[in-house]
């Protein structure tokens, strides 16, 4: 097979992976869209391994069989609560991939240049791309390679944290070592340091990529730590971009044009996710990436009234007087699979004739369009299911409005209290509505630890208990 | 607090109405059910529900005693209900410490004040019960407003000789009615939600700016009066939730309107009252000479001299031109049995709150903001007016910033001013961009810049096919980008078999890595997929 036939086949595997994330514009054409993916990344593999600069294909083979095997049944296992986690976890192998790749570049470049001073001419796979370089070529490899490791190895330890505090195995509260962002303003001026040594040759080559690996998996862990659980939404998408980005330098290495596409598209579509969860929760993405929330800017507004509870009985017999109903999930649905009991509740007051749907705010959840996922996953047909901007307007002509596990997205505070921590933020309106139920553990902040003026509403019940339990209480009463 | 009659049961008895024409009764056997729940035995006068429909035997088979007549009664209870205030008769016939609980307004009756108050009688003014959301469930007024508010409506089509609601059939094509409902109160809206009911055209007017989002919701047009908000505006805060007397100017301007609006409106239902006073003349004489023949003005605010200059009290009369005026002022009375059996359910609520225990025993709590506000003469003492109450009746409104409509001009030139905005941000951004690509080219190899152009205009494509993509899919979005980020595997793959066993077990990881990715990241995204359902 000659490089035409690869160059081809890559060229096909580009659009086809542009036809497969632009696919995704729609719940039915996403479904085509998945198997442009598919066919893409099975004819790049293909096409690598046929083609020129490929050895040793026998394991790689193997290799792709175990790892296939692997994937396979996590993916199969795996429950929707849990795509966040999932997700993290991927990211990380992404970037530990790209730390491999990074170094295996460095240590060809150096055999190659080493074989090259004894006279050697031939060389084949790789190392022939890498023995055809001018001087300036490789200044410019090396660059890339530098890039591509520190990038890879931030999203590695990044991401595993990020997967520990969606999994709930680190505590999700912002952590910093002593000297916080200065730590990290260190490591960073110290790879930069020990790239330039690396770049103008002085000194082990191999030794200052380690060194630069190492700062740049302190950075990735320090920087993740300090980050909040609610924020995670723009953290996950985040790594996604620089997973992306660190595809694309180790493309620019390898000389390969679609590595570099696939990089930039991965890199771009995580760039714009952060972009969309920043932007819902009306705050800068340096701030959220700094950790935390910024300083108080005032006393907040004082809050008066008081939280009413209701039970069970009074939550039915609103909801079987309603017309119409809206439902405002939130992450704490996740955290008790309340799912299943939301969306049997769901066909219960739709066979009652009642209009039902469900008002999702960009950042619900710890994964961009967690709740859907969710929803979807306990058979809600997506078609009721709104976003923000559809929905908000239709709160002030809806009877019941039924809030399961979310706090922030729909504290009025937002609108009201030009002192609050999240004033600004775009919230649901659910308080307009003529009666509002919180489905709650118990009296307590969410995670931002701001009081909800919602909850001390006069057309506001609080429906204290397990959100599962809770709606398992209230299909028996739904006629 | 004390306590009134020891620990026996409280007796609580409802007198027939002696007002002439008076259909409606203070207790209907369901509420007498509930008074009895709360521990009290119930009275009533024989025949005092025969007007609202319930008998004598029925009262009898839901546990009430039945008296005679209205002195035998009087006698024999602690507490006597009414509807209609009482007459100097009823009250002489009173003993000290007996309770006393019907619509007395004070303001206007000083002599039946004084009277009560010479006789020790405890008495409870219906109409006095505060405006707060705890009181709704007694508030008597609202609830008799409400049933005024549907007669009218009920009244005027039964006047009106034509559809409310427009129709197109074989015969030809019926306009639908033109109903004005003027004062937005609780009988405004049962107005205006009955005439929109029936398919007319309603259109309402209330000197509150505020109450328009209410009037928008129940079906209706505001009928908006272009006025200076600030001297004009009144917040329905500071009087309790009802309309205060407004400006002359304001009149002007408002009467100015309704001169506008009287030759097409087939139907006028006029609701506007002012507590303690006259109601204002708000359809004067020309207003109803310019009507059309045929078309009917229902006046609710009768009983306080009619919101109409024609309005005659308690009849219905047609003018010359042929427009019907209704000036009765029994609307409630008209509606019976609905009207005793709410009213009968205010009293049981008022009750409730007087028997905290359920225990029969009434504990006349001074403290309460509801029941001070409702007593209005209390052991040999006039206790009216009450103190202003604990808690606003209404949450004060802030005002509302009203949007200026922008002229075309104002517009066009925001319009022009964005473009060039967004031009001029378009144009710096591409001359940046483009600087910083010569510069990378100035310096950069020649190979390199080749794999540059893919790079940034894979970015470009990136950014413009990820923006289309559903907010509900950014789960499955991020999910494939991750699958598909494991083309990385291709390098490894390209890496993999050429120099040291280094190389070779560092690629053959990644390699592993890649592959875990790639089937978990497709995998898991059709899993997502194929949930998406269509309802």
């Amino acid at each position: 097979m000659d490089y035409g036939f690869t160059t081809a086949a890559y060229v096909v595997a580009a659009v086809l992976f542009i036809l497969s994330l632009g696919g995704l514009s729609g719940q039915e054409s996403a479904k085509r869209a998945i198997w442009y993916g598919i066919v893409g990344m099975g004819l790049a593999v293909l096409a690598t391994l046929l083609g020129p600069g490929a050895g040793n294909w026998l394991l790689s083979v193997v290799m792709i069989a175990i790892g296939g095997t692997v994937g396979w049944i996590v993916a199969k296992r795996v429950q929707m609560t849990e795509m966040p986690q999932l997700v993290a976890a991927m990211h990380s192998l992404v970037g530990l991939a790209a730390v491999f790749v990074g170094f295996n570049a460095q240590i060809e470049l150096a055999r190659v240049l080493r074989a090259k001073a004894e006279g050697v001419q031939v060389f084949h796979g790789f190392a022939a791309v890498l023995a055809d370089k001018t001087p300036a070529e490789i200044a410019m490899l090396k660059i890339e390679v530098f890039l591509g490791i520190f990038i890879g190895a931030v999203t590695f330890t990044g991401s595993i944290v990020a997967f520990g505090k969606l999994a709930g195995k680190i505590d999700g509260k912002p952590k910093k070592l002593p000297g916080g962002h200065m730590l990290n303003a260190g490591a960073l001026a110290l790879s930069v340091l020990l790239g330039i040594l690396y770049f103008t040759g002085v000194g082990p080559a191999i030794l200052w990529l380690i060194l630069i690996t190492l700062l740049a998996f302190f950075i990735g862990y320090h920087l993740i730590m300090g980050i909040g659980g609610a924020d995670m939404p723009v953290v996950v998408s985040m790594l996604n971009s620089y997973s992306g980005w660190a595809a694309a330098a180790i493309g620019f290495t390898l000389g390969n044009d679609l590595l570099i596409v696939v990089g930039a598209l991965v890199g771009s579509s995580g760039a714009i996710l952060s972009y969309i969860m920043c932007k819902a929760m009306n705050r800068n993405f340096v701030s959220v990436i700094l950790g935390g929330f910024g300083g108080e800017t005032g006393p907040a507004a004082e809050i008066e009234g008081e939280q009413v509870a209701i039970d069970a009985d009074g939550v039915a017999a609103a909801l079987n007087d309603a017309d119409s109903v809206i439902i405002v999930p939130g992450y704490g649905m996740a955290v008790a699979q309340a799912q299943g009991a939301v969306s049997e509740l769901t066909r219960k007051l739709r066979a009652a004739g009642k209009t039902v749907r469900f008002a999702i705010h960009p950042v619900a959840g710890r994964l961009p369009g967690h709740m859907n996922v969710l929803l979807a996953e306990a058979k809600v047909p997506y078609d009721i299911v709104l976003e923000m901007d559809e929905i908000n307007e239709d709160f002030p002509s809806t009877d019941v409005v039924i809030v399961i596990g979310s706090n922030d997205i729909v504290n009025p505070a937002a609108q009201d209290d030009p002192n609050s921590p999240i004033a600004g933020m775009p919230v649901l309106e659910v308080w307009k509505a003529k009666q509002v139920f919180v489905s709650k553990r118990g009296q307590g902040t969410g995670y931002s630890g701001i009081e909800n003026p919602l909850f001390f509403k006069d057309n506001t019940r609080m429906f204290y208990g397990d959100a599962k339990d809770s709606i398992n209480k209230l299909l028996p009463m739904i006629e | 607090m004390d306590t009134q009659g020891g620990n026996w049961a409280m007796k609580i008895g409802a007198l027939k109405e002696s007002f002439e024409g008076e259909a409606r009764v203070a207790v209907t056997p369901s509420s007498a059910g509930h008074l009895m729940k709360l521990g009290h035995e119930v009275f009533v006068e024989s025949g005092a529900g025969a007007r609202a429909g319930f008998s004598d035997d029925s009262y009898r088979g839901a546990g009430v005693t039945v008296v005679p007549n209205a002195s035998e009664l009087i006698g024999a209870v602690d507490v006597v209900a009414k509807v209609r205030q009482p007459s100097d008769d009823e009250i002489r016939q009173m003993q000290p410490g007996q309770t006393l609980i019907s619509f007395f307004y004070p303001g206007q009756n000083s002599e039946l004040l004084a009277l009560a108050k010479e006789q020790g009688v405890t008495a409870i003014a219906m109409d006095m019960v505060p405006r707060i959301s705890r009181a709704q469930k007694m508030d008597a007024l609202s609830s008799m407003a409400n049933i005024a508010g549907y007669r009218a409506v009920i009244e005027a089509a039964n006047n009106f000789g034509r559809f409310f609601t427009g129709q197109v059939t074989a015969a030809g094509k019926v306009p639908p009615a033109k109903v004005l409902v003027v004062g937005a109160g609780v009988a405004g809206l049962a107005a205006i939600g009955t005439a929109v009911s029936l398919g007319a055209q309603v259109y309402a007017f209330d000197v509150r700016p505020e109450v328009a989002e209410q009037i928008e919701s129940m079906g209706a047009e505001f009928v908006f009066l272009d006025f200076d908000e600030a001297s004009a505006a009144q917040d329905g805060a500071a009087t309790g939730g009802y309309a205060a007397p407004s400006s002359p100017e304001f009149r002007e301007k408002q009467l100015a309107k309704f001169r506008e609006l009287a030759p097409q409106m087939d139907v006028v239902i006029t609701t506007a009252l002012i507590p303690g006073r006259d109601a204002p003349k708000l359809w004067t004489r020309d207003m109803v000479e310019a009507m059309k023949p045929g078309s009917v003005i229902v006046d609710l605010a009768a009983e306080r001299g009619g919101n109409c200059e024609l309005t005659i009290p308690d009849e219905k009369h047609v003018t010359e031109n042929g427009v019907t005026i209704v000036g009765y002022t029994d609307f409630p009375s008209r509606m019976g049995a609905q009207a005793s059996e709410l009213y009968g359910n205010n009293i049981r609520h008022f009750m409730t709150d007087l028997t905290p225990k359920k225990d029969g025993v009434i504990q006349h709590n001074m403290e309460d903001d509801v029941i001070r506000g409702a007593t209005v003469t209390r052991d040999h003492d006039v206790t009216w007016p009450p103190p202003p109450p604990k808690i606003a009746a209404i949450a004060a409104q802030k005002p509302k910033e009203k949007k200026r409509e922008l002229t075309v001009e104002e517009r066009r030139a925001a319009e022009v001013a964005a473009f060039r905005a967004d031009t001029k941000s378009q144009v710096t951004l591409l001359g940046v961009g483009a600087i910083v690509l010569l510069l990378i080219g100035a310096i950069a190899p020649a190979s390199f810049m080749a794999h540059f152009i893919v790079f940034v205009l894979a970015c470009f494509v990136g950014f413009r096919v990820i923006w289309n993509v559903a907010h509900s899919l950014h789960t499955p979005l991020m999910a494939i980008t991750n699958a598909i980020s494991s083309i990385i595997i291709l390098g490894a793959l390209m890496q993999i078999g050429s120099g040291s066993w280094w190389v070779v077990l560092l690629g053959a990881l990644a390699v592993l890595m890649a592959g875990v990715n790639i089937f978990g990241g497709f995998m898991v995204t059709r899993r997502m997929l194929a949930m998406f359902q269509k309802s």
